[in-house]
């Protein structure tokens, strides 16, 4: 095997493993974002809706890829100019960092959505008892709104996490050395582009496999006591 | 932000936007042929029909485009006799394969859609197709296809607004579409805040005409369904 891949097999689990850190990363940014979207919209004042509202929008408006590179490309100037005036210095925007803050911005959309609609589809009885039993507003959402939301979530949930995947590969494009990245450099080395770029595909679809036994494992978790 | 360069390259941007639009296009029209094939064996009984199709539709779904456009464009060159034959013409030329890519892709997701869509058909619609003595072909051709792709519409809505965005993979593989076109205006410039705010605008106007256009027809072909 590791002769056939010319000894650059361990530069792919190496590109895997960057990838899985980024894609781990921007989920977490995704949940808080997402947690944030969803509330502005259910609970917030017209500000907060609308804020909310066009972010929507305008992430599911415009491609990942050109977030990214205004990210990269622009952020880069931003804090430049921030740097100049406190005399910083030069400071490289890393492609780590704008990978994961653009696709945990662009998720956070889609999270908020997935949950603003889990959200809905609680049942206002069980809300309506939980207040009749005397219970905060946070009580209410810690015992029963959010542990029912979260199974109404679940589906929902890891089909962002399954885009939310793939759409890493891009950070490739930034110069970032993912999985991708590392193919390219390999099959580019070797001239067997096409083996490296078919393994890597390989990989992504483990990463999908591996997590529709999660998923699996969480619908069967959160359906105890369920419908 | 200087608009200056922004007007100064508006022609560009306009010719990237053309293309972007001819590659959607002609990718969502081959897909969607495709499509119909393969949706039909996936909904089959039959394994030796499904299984590939559900293979088929698993792979592209669950890889990256990213990926699947690196093995057509820089993978296939890999082999020599793929490389001095006549079909070289084609797979050395970024424009063939981001179409072929694209079209792979997007027929996947549609067949993905449809397959859902022939599974929901009303028993009852297909027992009076029999009764009527229509032969599988004529069920298909005459009332099982006509009714799914009105069910579809929605959802495949959605995939050609994913497939515009999905379209900004020609400009990383060399095309000058109007994220190409962008990234040139970025690196003449040095302006990535024009460069790719405007694409984005430009990506965001095409996005409200699809969302626009599938609204008038589902109005149109969906009227049966509003109370």
């Amino acid at each position: 095997m590791s002769e056939v891949l010319g000894g650059y097999l361990p530069m792919i689990l190496k590109g895997m493993i960057v990838t899985v850190e980024v894609a781990l990363l921007s989920l977490l940014l995704s949940l808080i974002l997402g947690i944030l979207a969803a509330s502005a919209r259910l609970y917030g004042g017209p500000v907060a809706k609308a804020i909310a509202a066009s972010y929507t929008t305008v992430i599911r408006g415009i491609p990942d890829l050109v977030l990214m590179m205004l990210i990269f490309f622009g952020g880069q100037i931003l804090v430049n100019k921030v740097g100049d005036k406190f005399g910083w210095g030069y400071i490289d925007i890393d492609p780590f960092i704008a990978g994961v803050l653009t696709i945990g911005f662009i998720f956070g959309a889609y999270m908020g959505e997935t949950f603003r609609g889990a959200i809905m589809a609680v049942h206002k009885g069980e809300i309506e008892a939980g207040h009749a039993y005397g219970m905060t507003g946070f009580q209410v959402f810690r015992h029963i709104t959010f542990p029912a939301m979260v199974r109404h979530a679940i589906p929902g949930f890891f089909n962002n996490w399954l885009v939310l995947v793939k759409t890493t590969a891009l950070v490739s494009v930034i110069g970032l050395e993912d999985m991708v990245y590392s193919a390219k450099v390999a099959g580019d080395t070797l001239r067997q582009p096409f083996t490296f770029y078919v393994l890597v595909g390989g990989l992504f679809l483990l990463i999908t496999a591996v997590s529709d036994l999660a998923m699996k494992w969480f619908e069967r978790r959160y359906n105890v006591g369920g419908h | 932000m200087d608009f200056s360069i922004i007007i100064d390259n508006l022609p560009l941007l306009f010719k990237g936007l053309g293309l972007t639009l001819q590659l959607l296009v002609i990718s969502l029209a081959i897909g969607f042929v495709l499509a119909i094939p393969l949706a039909i064996m996936a909904a089959s009984k039959s394994p030796w029909l499904r299984l590939p199709a559900k293979a088929y539709i698993y792979v592209f779904r669950g890889t990256p485009l990213l990926i699947q456009i690196f093995i057509i464009y820089f993978g296939f060159s890999q082999f020599e006799w793929l490389r001095e034959s006549y079909l070289w013409v084609i797979f050395k030329s970024a424009y063939w394969c981001a179409i072929i890519a694209f079209s792979l892709n997007t027929a996947a997701y549609t067949a993905e859609i449809f397959r859902g869509a022939i599974l929901q058909t009303p028993k009852g619609e297909i027992e009076a197709a029999e009764a009527c003595g229509m032969s599988r072909w004529d069920q298909y051709r005459h009332v099982i296809l006509p009714s799914a792709f009105r069910r579809s519409i929605p959802m495949y809505g959605n995939e050609v607004i994913f497939m515009l965005h999905a379209t900004v993979l020609a400009g990383v593989i060399t095309l000058v579409d109007l994220f190409g076109a962008a990234k040139i205006i970025n690196s003449r410039h040095y302006a990535p805040f024009e460069s790719f705010i405007s694409a984005g605008l430009f990506y965001l106007a095409i996005t409200f005409t699809i969302v626009f256009i599938f609204k008038l027809i589902e109005s149109r072909f969906l009227k049966h369904l509003k109370r």
